[in-house]
């Protein structure tokens, strides 16, 4: 293991490196383009033994991971924002046609109004559609995340996105320690057998029109319908609350670094307040927390790794016994609140002794976001809820309706 | 099913059912106008290579296999010598249901 100092696309890049991946297909968009230009280096200098294929579009990019993995590769992208949303029809294939690929997301601004720099709107309006969603705090997560991520994937079949804040993270250097090649070898092994084999001797046809109900093929074998194949697929994500922990103690025990499995805490086992986030949030809030400690407010942070599967027990067992649960959302389901919010509180709504949970919203498009301005937010949600309130509409943090540029 | 199942299928005949169930109309083909019966050979054949099902065999007339026919009436408008009638279905369900008695 060597320690390296290096941006969060590095390490993103560094763990696809470290993953052995075969076939790398992507399109430049920022804050990603990073990732790929640096393996599109490390291809061209022999030091990356893979394909790198050259698109037009995120789209094809997608598409060409999508052949790739059906043929039994293992693959790698990586995009941002509109880029992702150009990919959204294969997305969706690549979930249900169940290919253990892994993408890393930059997380930027939808447009529009064109907008390059970070919220979360991107990945999370792909919440439903199949992938499991992993969110890193800093970059030595996005580097074992990533790697964890092959693992997750090709034990389930489901494909995986490994979320990081743009500029944020993706463009911020910090000291990152790099497993050796050996380590992750020992870890990831090749991949095996793909579930969809193409042998010109025996062809097939993939994802074919699979009508409404169960059909006998012309071997007379009854095979699913398309509801039991979306059944199927829910089943793996649900399993995946099992496997994202146990792969993440199996890295650590390879590696000597684990995450937490489905979500983290600090502080929180004595807090009567949970700070909830997903990404490089939730480091801030740590420092929330401890200019909140030192007035004497018993608060702690209750980190998001997992957002599909939502862990939805662990979460209720977390904040079981708390007063308050205020949660702070870098995207926005319009004309709701923000989707972690609007999640947490339908998995707490039946669980004893639940918090009362308060959203906020904060650092669209790039709005910046102290951990002052979350400790301030903190508080207004502890007076709301002092105040008697058991719901209110999201708190937007640092909203400036009256301009007032500094 | 298997936990890891995926949607696949063959190329192979009657590999998505007896598709001739959903059929509104059939194709009659006449073989007094059919230019490949007229002449006794097997020449034309523009049906058969329209059939976007691959259920019409060629022949002198070529012969469609209404278990699988969906009734489209593709061979139909081809017929350069509108040898091909689509006749309206007196009920539909006109094959039995796929093994697993779903239909």
């Amino acid at each position: 293991m060597t320690t390296k100092v290096i941006t969060g696309n590095e390490a993103a890049a560094t763990a696809a490196k470290l993953a052995r991946v075969q076939v790398i297909a992507a399109y430049p968009i920022t804050p990603q383009s990073p990732v790929v230009e640096t393996l599109s280096a490390w291809v061209e200098s022999g030091e990356l033994p893979a394909e790198f294929v050259t698109v037009e579009s995120e789209h094809s990019a997608l598409t060409v991971c999508i052949t790739a993995s059906t043929v039994g590769a293992r693959v790698f992208t990586a995009t941002s924002a509109n880029g992702l949303a150009y990919m959204n029809e294969q997305v969706w294939w690549a979930a249900g046609a169940r290919l253990p690929i892994v993408m890393c997301i930059a997380n930027r601004a939808m447009a529009a109004p064109w907008n390059v720099l970070n919220d979360q709107q991107d990945s999370m309006s792909e919440r439903d559609a199949g992938w499991i969603q992993l969110y890193c705090r800093d970059n030595q997560e996005i580097l074992d995340t990533t790697i964890q991520a092959y693992r997750i994937a090709e034990r389930l079949n489901v494909p995986v996105m490994v979320c990081y804040d743009g500029f944020l993270l993706s463009h911020t250097v910090m000291p990152v320690d790099v497993p050796s090649a050996e380590e992750i070898d020992a870890f990831l092994p090749p991949r095996t057998a793909p579930l969809q084999l193409v042998d010109a001797n025996d062809p097939r046809n993939i994802g074919p029109v699979t009508l409404a109900d169960p059909r006998a093929d012309a071997d007379g074998v009854v095979r699913p319908g398309y509801m039991e194949f979306r059944a199927l697929h829910h089943g793996a994500l649900l399993e995946a609350l099992d496997v994202i922990p146990e792969v993440d103690a199996e890295y650590g025990a390879a590696v000597g670094r684990s995450w937490g499995g489905l979500t983290w805490e600090y502080q929180l086992a004595d807090a009567d307040v949970a700070l909830v986030a997903a990404g490089s949030l939730t480091t801030q809030l740590t420092l929330a927390v401890e200019a909140l400690r030192a007035e004497g407010v018993k608060v702690g942070v209750l980190g998001i790794r997992a957002y599909r599967p939502f862990p939805a027990a662990e979460l209720r067992a977390r904040l079981a016994g708390k007063q308050l649960a205020v949660v702070f959302d870098k995207a926005l389901s319009y004309g709701y609140e923000g989707p972690i919010a609007g999640d947490l509180k339908a998995a707490l709504f039946t669980a004893e002794n639940s918090p009362v949970v308060f959203g906020c919203v904060c650092g669209i498009g790039g709005r910046d976001v102290s951990p002052e301005n979350l400790a301030d937010a903190a508080r207004r949600a502890i007076a709301d809820l002092d105040s008697g309130l058991r719901d209110r509409t999201p708190d937007w943090i640092n909203l400036r309706p009256e301009g007032g540029a500094r | 099913m298997s936990a890891h199942e995926i949607s696949m299928s063959r190329p192979s005949v009657g590999e998505a059912g007896a598709t001739g169930d959903w059929r509104n109309e059939y194709p009659v083909v006449a073989a007094e106008t059919c230019v490949a019966a007229k002449q006794g050979k097997i020449t034309c054949q523009i049906c058969w290579a329209h059939c976007p099902d691959a259920c019409i065999a060629q022949g002198m007339p070529p012969v469609i296999d209404l278990t699988y026919c969906k009734g489209c009436g593709i061979c139909a408008e081809v017929c350069p010598h509108h040898a091909i009638e689509m006749r309206p279905e007196a009920a539909h369900g006109v094959c039995a249901p796929a093994e697993g008695g779903v239909k």
